[in-house]
């Protein structure tokens, strides 16, 4: 009968974090999906059920919207897949290598990109690519090739794939890091021994070194696409809200973004911006699912 | 050693790629920086050359100065990334303490309860956000960012602190109960000052984005006597779009402070990342 008396330092350990967290992000997250089941109709909120998805996805004024977003976004995501990470691979595996000399310089200055905020990159190569001023074309002229120049940021067929690119400039410091740090953890043993059966210089990062690095590269597959489905800032600071030019770079967080806090002329809809949200929401948990259970629990992994 | 995987004309060509990436990386950074030192003449002129005594200007400065209220943005910059990081800090490790060193009833679940905000982005529930800080009259104040961003890096944080505060010595701990002291000074005067290092990690990895954060400070503290540094030089900048001598000192302005603290903190940061704890 000698109940142990309730341990009250562990509630007072655990409160703070636990409230904060709860109230301002775990509820509000609940509340915005909640939101997206109403519409407001004279000033009161309404319950429509799924009524907001069905326009969002059906309305043609809405759904040439959200899918284009969509469509932009899958976009976005696959140009920082195909050159962001493997640059990044590509430089952790230059630095990574034992006998390079001042690697922690070129470690530290690649990486300045990633710390400097969106508004400066994204004014700082509008200023760059502009017309006006002449960078772009000028640079292109020294070596011959002026006639590529386009004014890229603001022809429709080419701005997203530019902003795409712009983004993978700031943040491939980041899985250049990952994976340096993944490729440091590979104990030299198992590269010597490697060399002892004739594997060496690039044939050993195929054979040895990548298949030990895969788990790495998962983790920057999904932080990529986390990162990349709420992507909001780099638009907005470059392209402004409506996204232009005529909505071609328009992502889903711009979209949703106009949306519930509105823009010029259109009013804001929480409603629909929430539905929004959930859309985004579930976009993200399908991929964090699709990563936890059926990349990272099939990834083989070496026991170093 | 062993020269099989060393050949002279291969380090060359590693350097001539990092050497090009890293021009890559910096030029637009330096191109500003240059830039904003020049009178308008010059910058169309000569973009790419340094300035020099006939082409040096602080107009753009000076500009800068007058009509934006930069210190104060600064200020506000400083106040909810320097709040926020203490709470992120102080409540992560009071959390991560009680998940690591208790065993009770809902651990576990506690534990993956305060995980789920690693993956799933603060954004998502920007509606409702707002909804709550407009009914709780919060909007429009730094304690609005300052509860955003500490509820935004707690869950990390938990999970970092966790694991380091595991390593911490049973026996230390179980001394200091034997010589009475309360469960509170164990944490407060032994554990933490042994995970110091940890915590250091958590902040700068915290640190950069906070700073950088434009979406929260757009739509919950859009006033200006609340605009962060972010997005002061964001509504500047839009404002001042053809005079380029403000444009180009505004964004260097925007740059300098990051820069600063990068040089200060980046061993600390890259050593955070690579002991990785990213795992």
């Amino acid at each position: 009968m000698n109940r142990p008396r309730f341990r009250w330092h562990i509630l007072v350990f655990l409160a703070p974090a636990v409230l904060v967290y709860t109230a301002v992000m775990i509820f509000p997250l609940f509340n915005t999906l909640r939101l997206a089941l109403y519409t407001e109709i004279d000033q009161s909120r309404v319950f429509v059920g799924l009524q907001n998805f069905q326009t969002l996805f059906f309305d043609p004024i809405w759904s040439e919207q959200f899918w284009n977003a969509l469509g932009n976004n899958f976009w976005f995501f696959l140009i920082h897949m195909l050159v962001q990470n493997p640059i990044g691979i590509a430089l952790a595996a230059l630095l990574s290598h034992p006998r390079l000399r001042f690697a922690a310089l070129y470690r530290s200055a690649i990486f300045i990109p990633t710390i400097l905020s969106f508004v400066i990159v994204g004014f700082a190569w509008k200023l760059i690519l502009s017309p006006i001023w002449g960078i772009a074309p000028s640079m292109l002229d020294a070596v011959g090739l002026k006639s590529l120049f386009a004014p890229w940021l603001g022809k429709e067929e080419y701005a997203l794939t530019t902003l795409a690119l712009v983004s993978v400039w700031q943040f491939v410091g980041i899985p250049m890091m990952l994976i340096y740090a993944a490729l440091l953890t590979i104990p030299e043993e198992i590269l010597e021994a490697g060399e002892i059966d004739g594997i060496t210089g690039t044939a050993a990062f195929w054979k040895i070194k990548l298949p030990l690095i895969l788990p790495s590269i998962g983790i920057i597959s999904i932080l990529t696409f986390v990162g990349n489905f709420n992507a909001f800032d780099l638009i907005y600071a470059s392209q402004g809200a409506l996204a232009g030019p005529d909505f071609s770079t328009d992502i889903l967080g711009t979209f949703m973004y106009r949306t519930f806090f509105g823009f010029q002329l259109q009013l804001g809809d929480p409603h629909m911006g929430s539905a929004i949200a959930g859309a985004m929401f579930a976009i993200i948990l399908v991929g964090v699912c699709i990563y936890l259970f059926g990349i990272q629990t099939r990834m083989r992994r070496y026991q170093l | 050693m062993n020269k099989a995987r060393h050949n002279p004309l291969n380090m060359v060509a590693m350097h001539g790629a990092l050497i090009l990436y890293t021009l890559i990386a910096l030029f637009p950074v330096f191109v500003i920086l240059i830039n904003s030192f020049k009178s308008r003449r010059a910058i169309f002129r000569e973009p790419l050359a340094l300035p020099n005594a006939d082409s040096f200007s602080m107009i753009g400065y000076e500009t800068v100065m007058k009509q934006g209220d930069f210190f104060l943005y600064f200020q506000n910059s400083m106040i909810v990334t320097v709040a926020s990081l203490s709470f992120i800090l102080l409540f992560g490790a009071m959390a991560a303490y009680a998940l690591s060193e208790y065993q009770f009833k809902g651990n576990l679940i506690m534990g993956l309860y305060l995980a789920l905000g690693i993956m799933i982005p603060i954004r998502i529930g920007t509606v409702a956000i707002l909804e709550m800080m407009v009914a709780t009259g919060l909007v429009n104040s730094l304690w609005a960012l300052i509860l955003v961003y500490t509820a935004q890096g707690l869950p990390l944080a938990v999970f970092i602190l966790s694991e380091f505060m595991r390593q911490v010595s049973d026996d230390l701990k179980n001394a200091g109960r034997i010589d009475g002291l309360s469960e509170y000074t164990i944490f407060f005067r032994l554990v933490l000052p042994l995970v110091r290092p940890a915590m250091a990690t958590v902040a700068v990895f915290n640190m950069i984005p906070i700073w950088n954060d434009l979406w929260f400070p757009l739509i919950l503290a859009p006033a200006e006597e609340t605009k962060t540094l972010t997005l002061g030089s964001q509504v500047f900048i839009g404002q001042f779009v053809t005079d380029w001598n403000a444009v180009l000192s505004a964004l260097s302005m925007a740059i300098l402070p990051v820069l600063v603290l990068y040089v200060i903190f980046s061993r600390q940061l890259i050593r955070g990342i690579t002991s990785g704890a990213v795992k």
